[in-house]
């Protein structure tokens, strides 16, 4: 039986990419693979579950807006699968990532791992994200090209999301008891996962050296961390609990174990996004 | 002018450069790549036997971005050589890379260039106007977007967030229009 075609890349130079990746050492390449794993599952996890307000957002500009910032987010999250098919080089395309893969294989942080919930889960989640994945994204260094460069572009896109973020979450801590008990009550649910976008990778030591990384994961959240206090603590709102003592589960996965745990919301969601490549695997968009 | 090849035009960049501006954006087809400053490098590879270019998409998540390559792509086969469009986000697209033409066209059609995005300052705001707030917006950029149909500065940003990603949705209080502005990135 042969698989769906490949198909050519859209956001990548592939031969570009080749070449960068045969510069690598084979465990740099394998840990750059689980970095860019994760950060691409991040993004598309976020977009489809936030793409489920398309239609029914609490108003027009918001239907409007969560359609757009989840466009975003796919486009991404494809442009980052298509960057891992050239380093993981296995004959997988980039949509042979994104969809051919059974639930437990997903990378998400543990945070994305959730229903759409209501709008002020939808913002607390959002809003502790896109923090998140700013301070992560600001400490990719230029030790790979294509991945730097790609982050570059990334970053001046991702301002408007934290924008939207940001507005949004003073304005339901702000805007009276209901909202603002409603917003209380995400953050707390979100509570410690809220840093699982900062849970550890075993090759991280390789990235530093290698230039791929600026700064540690663990510096990165202490980045978001200082970032959250400066927008939090005037809204009277409380900072997510940090990590008090060692993981619970021992750190010997390559990626770290809050990655790997997901719940019913997230098979619902895959069974969602997989519905047209289950339906057609050969169709090409 | 005659080639040396075949019967296709000489393959000077000047020549590339006229037939990329016929490419038009699939979306707003009075506007080419190249005004819109989506065109990278430009090389002649090979003694003039091979071109590539370099497209930067406005956006990465763009849904226009093949369609876009493959029509560079074929109005490029008039030269009779051979032909590489490559995605780039070596230098990263900005939309201060639209030309002033670029800019006038985009006028001309009903939407407000961007603002420029000044060179070492932070983009683009810190505070975003929500739908229904009676905040005006204060928008930390060079100055404010003028209406496209009546050319008023009383406008106000309605929503960051229109029908395509590389739109914002305005409003005018002059002329009481709603308007579209391309987003300052």
């Amino acid at each position: 039986m042969t698989g769906p075609a490949t198909v050519r890349p859209t956001t990548i130079d592939p031969e570009a990419a080749a070449r960068a990746v045969a510069r690598l050492a084979a465990a740099t390449r394998a840990a750059l693979a689980d970095l860019v794993l994760t950060m691409a599952d991040d993004e598309f996890v976020s977009g489809f579950t936030d793409s489920e307000w398309t239609g029914i957002a609490p108003v027009l500009e918001e239907d409007v807006a969560m359609s757009s910032i989840s466009q975003d987010e796919l486009g991404h999250a494809r442009a980052l699968y298509e960057l891992l098919a050239a380093i993981a080089d296995d004959g997988r395309d980039a949509d042979a990532i994104a969809y051919d893969r059974s639930p437990a294989q997903y990378r998400h942080a543990a945070l994305l791992d959730r229903a759409r919930g209501d709008w002020a889960d939808t913002i607390a989640r959002r809003f502790l994200y896109e923090l998140a994945d700013e301070a992560r994204l600001a400490s990719i260094g230029d030790g790979f090209a294509p991945l730097a460069e790609l982050v570059a572009k990334l970053r001046r896109e991702e301002r408007y999301h934290r924008m939207h973020a940001v507005a949004w979450l003073g304005r339901l801590a702000e805007g009276g008891t209901e909202a603002r008990r409603r917003l209380e009550a995400a953050l707390a649910a979100l509570g410690s996962d809220a840093a699982s976008v900062f849970a550890p990778l075993a090759g991280e030591a390789e990235l530093l050296d290698a230039g791929i990384l600026s700064r540690s994961l663990a510096s990165a959240e202490a980045a978001w961390r200082a970032d959250l206090t400066t927008i939090l603590v005037p809204l009277g709102l409380a900072l997510p609990p940090q990590e008090s003592g060692a993981p619970a589960v021992p750190r010997i996965a390559r990626i770290g174990a809050s990655r790997m745990r997901h719940g019913e919301a997230f098979d619902w969601l895959h069974s969602q996004f997989t519905m047209v490549r289950r339906t057609d695997p050969e169709a090409i968009w | 002018m005659t080639s040396v090849l075949e019967a296709g035009p000489a393959v000077t960049r000047e020549a590339i450069i006229d037939v990329l501006g016929e490419v038009p954006d699939p979306e707003i087809p009075n506007v080419s790549v190249v005004e819109l400053g989506m065109i990278g490098k430009v090389e002649i590879e090979s003694h003039g036997r091979g071109i590539r270019v370099e497209l930067l998409p406005t956006f990465v998540g763009c849904p226009a971005i093949e369609v876009i390559r493959e029509a560079i792509a074929h109005r490029l086969e008039a030269f009779g050589v051979r032909v590489r469009v490559d995605v780039s986000f070596a230098t990263p697209w900005s939309s201060d890379r639209i030309s002033p033409a670029g800019r006038e066209k985009l006028r001309g059609s009903g939407f407000a260039p961007p603002a420029w995005v000044a060179s070492g300052r932070p983009l683009p705001m810190l505070e975003m106007p929500l739908a229904g707030s009676s905040t005006t917006s204060a928008l930390d950029l060079d100055g404010p977007v003028s209406c496209p149909f009546c050319g008023s500065k009383r406008t106000s940003l309605q929503s960051a967030f229109g029908p395509t990603l590389c739109r914002m949705v305005w409003h005018c209080a002059e002329c009481r229009q709603p308007f579209e502005a391309f987003k300052p990135v």
